[in-house]
């Protein structure tokens, strides 16, 4: 007759509060805390798609087997894949889990007395003991009180705490931990950020529409955007002319805040945003955007205006597209902006200096269809040449005009450009004060001691004095020796 | 007027090398003399071939090793300094500014440590990483001075960058020292420590010491990483994006932030605690090295 073990039943509840006890253990919380730094680390080398699309784009095009299992395992949305979410919602939990029940036990323990004055203090640490001269109780006591103590006071002995705040610290820096995530869900709920080209002297309102990307938190949607209307009057760079790295940027801009205000003046900076309660509008990058006229052959205008161009480097050689849809045959001009020109003998038309000290516009004019039905969007600043053929190839000056088969093209001037980043983020001053805390809370729970002092006079009419600290802080031995020195009359 | 203060800090950044050269030797020649020395000038009993560590001999070149650390601590602030003034601004604009801030952050850590703790024994260590530091920047690293770009304009720079900085001076000396913890560690359990190593304080202090280290500025590293993302909200309008080098700053919090759980919470020790402690340090190189020179992202003011 075999003999099977017996394995207590655990049961439901039992195997619950088993999983709890295990999830909200320090060692689980460990791991979890070492887990999230390990997992944070592929989103540091893989591209993201939040910071970086054009590069995923390139890992798909370059092995798109490969591509499609990193992306399986959300490797190109590190930050909001399952697995990550998984590890901090879990540690997060662990964390609560382990810092209520100490929140309330701590409540208790800061408003109880300090416990009784042990019996033998001699095996305590840094026992002293000599013959009482009378007073030393009252020496003590205004003492330790005079230095926050809390005291208990028996018949002949003082027990006195200090230190609590240790604790406190400890359990508001974890709580603030907790509220600058609620910050962060906050944002990703509740907030909304959009890029928008402007050229200088045009508006920007403050609808969908106008945003060349936008993308809103998921509880918030198109009729909560801020009614406002900026109009970027002026934008200035400077350079410096040794290394070309950019100096200064300056926009000028004009701001109505809701409907038949007025106007009112700002300057926006790369450090200093323009800000409307929680919506920010920040300066992110700018370029420039020649004005070009477009006519047919019988001198009609078939396209007239600034078209915005993509810097491709630190001197600003920028590349676009001038489409122009109503011609018939459709035309377009593959183009390049240089600011200030300059041939190199391998690279060919390349630019000096950002800025437009001695412009050129180069480009190629292709003829055909321009693919603009097909329903695949497009890059505005390139164009699709497999339908056309290129008729010409030209480069023009400001002020300069090229006749082609067909028509012409006037490069009249150019303007820059700016790109406006538009940014509501309403958690972020939870965040913030989350922050705050958590340096506070750090700081009082790593620079304070929890400590006990004992003072007794015993009936042989012996005083005696010893402590205990906590963790084994240092600094103890030192502030006995004052108390004793204290109640030894010496100063 | 400001080329003037670029050679300045130039010439002061040389000097400072040479300093350091000077009190690397120094510290060289103490330590080895310290265990050549022979016992005692006692030579009755006959057999003295027993070396024992003798500091009576080598107090003096202990002396001129710490005085010539801190006339290159001088030099070197010196040469920050003028590095600032030439291009008039804070001197943290690329990565050689940041390493030869990074190397007076080590090598004031070390000079500050030392008042409170005999640490005179690391000081070869830490003239021979300083000398690297300053090495490597002013071969490899070394760009003209230049005004700052737009996104660095910020008195966040001072403050973001200092608190950085100075968390990672200390970051390195609590890694320099658990590494000395491990190395003597496993002398120990091969048999009694070797002479020279005599002279290292016990095993129990050096845990200590790195422990303090990092419950020191641990909390400013955390302020340091606030203030970037309070930067980060006013320059590029958010506050965390999860850009390499915040994404890593993160992970160096994390990693320390496991070290003080398992030290204080858990009661982690010794060769545990100490490989965690060289752990979170090396996340801060890797950040400090690799992300500013190959990494992409929004902290590429390396220059390089």
């Amino acid at each position: 007759m075999s003999k099977a073990i017996e394995l207590p039943e655990l049961g439901a509840t039992g195997l619950l509060r088993y999983s709890w006890r295990q999830l909200t253990s320090m060692r689980t919380a460990l791991i979890l805390l070492l887990m999230l730094g390990v997992a944070a680390i592929p989103g540091s080398v893989i591209p993201q798609r939040d910071q970086n699309p054009m590069k995923v784009s390139e890992y798909f095009t370059n092995s798109p087997t490969l591509s499609l299992w990193m992306d399986r395992f959300s490797l190109f949305d590190v930050y909001g894949s399952p697995w990550f979410s998984a590890i901090y919602i879990l540690l997060f939990i662990s964390l609560i889990g382990c810092v209520l029940p100490r929140s309330v036990e701590h409540f208790h323990a800061a408003r109880a007395l300090p416990p009784k004055t042990p019996k033998n203090l001699d095996r305590m640490e840094f026992y002293t003991t000599w013959e009482s001269q009378g007073g030393e109780m009252e020496i003590a006591h205004t003492l330790l009180r005079s230095s926050r103590f809390r005291i208990l006071q028996e018949n002949n002995s003082i027990s006195a705490e200090k230190g609590f705040t240790r604790e406190t610290g400890n359990l508001f820096f974890h709580l603030s931990l907790v509220l600058i995530l609620i910050g962060v869900g906050l944002g990703s709920l509740f907030g909304m950020r959009g890029y928008a080209i402007v050229n200088v002297g045009e508006r920007f309102i403050n609808v969908p529409t106008t945003y060349d990307s936008l993308t809103f938190g998921k509880l918030l949607s198109e009729k909560d955007l801020p009614p406002f209307v900026i109009t970027v009057d002026n934008f200035v760079a400077k350079y410096n002319t040794f290394t070309n790295a950019p100096e200064d940027y300056t926009l000028d801009v004009s701001v109505v805040e809701s409907p038949g205000a007025q106007p009112v003046k700002r300057t926006v900076k790369v450090n200093s945003p323009l800000r409307f309660g929680s919506t920010n509008v920040y300066l992110q990058a700018n370029g420039y955007s020649p004005i070009v006229t477009v006519r047919d052959s019988a001198g009609n205008v078939a396209l007239q205006g600034p078209v915005p161009f993509l810097p491709q480097d630190g001197n600003l050689k920028s590349i676009g597209a001038i489409k122009v849809p109503d011609a018939d045959p459709q035309i377009g001009f593959v183009a390049t902006f240089l600011p200030t020109q300059a041939r190199d003998s391998v690279r060919g038309g390349i630019s000096v200096f950002p800025e437009a000290l001695d412009p050129k516009m180069l480009f190629s004019i292709w003829r055909g269809d321009l693919g603009l039905n097909t329903g695949v969007p497009q890059s505005v600043y390139r164009i699709d040449t497999s339908k056309m053929e290129r008729i010409g190839l030209e480069s023009l000056k400001p002020g300069e005009s090229f006749l082609y088969d067909g028509g012409s093209i006037t490069f009249e001037t150019y303007v820059p450009w700016v790109n406006l980043q538009v940014v509501r983020d309403p958690g972020k001053n939870y965040a913030l004060l989350g922050g705050i805390v958590a340096i506070l809370g750090l700081l009082a729970s790593l620079f304070t001691r929890r400590r006990r002092i004992w003072i007794r006079i015993s009936e042989s009419g012996k005083v005696e004095v010893a402590g205990l600290a906590k963790n084994s802080a240092p600094g103890l031995e030192a502030e006995i020796a004052r108390v004793v020195s204290s109640l030894k009359g010496e100063k | 007027m400001s080329e003037r203060w670029a050679y300045i800090s130039n010439y002061s950044i040389y000097s400072a090398m040479a300093v350091f050269t000077l009190s690397f030797l120094a510290h060289a020649y103490e330590t080895a003399w310290a265990v050549r020395a022979p016992q005692s000038t006692d030579s009755t009993d006959g057999n003295l071939a027993i070396k024992t560590l003798d500091y009576t001999r080598t107090e003096k070149a202990s002396r001129i090793a710490t005085a010539l650390m801190i006339l290159g601590f001088v030099l070197l602030f010196a040469g920050v300094i003028a590095r600032g003034l030439s291009a008039q601004r804070v001197p943290w604009g690329n990565m050689y500014e940041f390493s030869i801030t990074g190397a007076l952050a080590f090598t004031g850590a070390y000079l500050a440590a030392l008042r409170k703790y005999d640490l005179r024994w690391l000081g070869l260590l830490v003239s021979i990483a300083v000398l690297l530091t300053l090495g490597t920047a002013i071969a490899v690293l070394y760009r003209p001075s230049a005004p700052l770009v737009p996104a660095l304009k910020s008195t966040w720079l001072v403050i973001h960058v200092s608190a950085a900085i100075i968390s990672g001076g200390v970051f390195l000396l609590a890694n320099a020292i658990s590494a000395a913890y491990l190395y003597l560690d496993s002398m120990e359990r091969k048999g009694p420590r070797t002479l020279w190593a005599q002279r290292l304080p016990s095993l129990e202090v050096l845990d200590q010491l790195s422990y303090r280290l990092v419950a020191f500025v641990f909390p400013l590293w955390t302020f340091a990483v606030i203030a970037g993302a309070i930067w980060a909200e006013s320059a590029w309008g958010r506050y965390w994006g999860w850009d390499p080098k915040e994404t890593w700053a993160f992970i160096t919090w994390v990693a320390y932030a496991a070290y003080l759980h398992a030290r204080v919470t858990i009661g982690w020790r010794g060769r545990r605690a100490a490989w965690l402690c060289l752990f979170a340090g090396s996340t801060f190189l890797f950040n400090y090295i690799y992300v500013n020179i190959y990494g992409t992202g929004k902290h590429t003011y390396s220059g390089l």
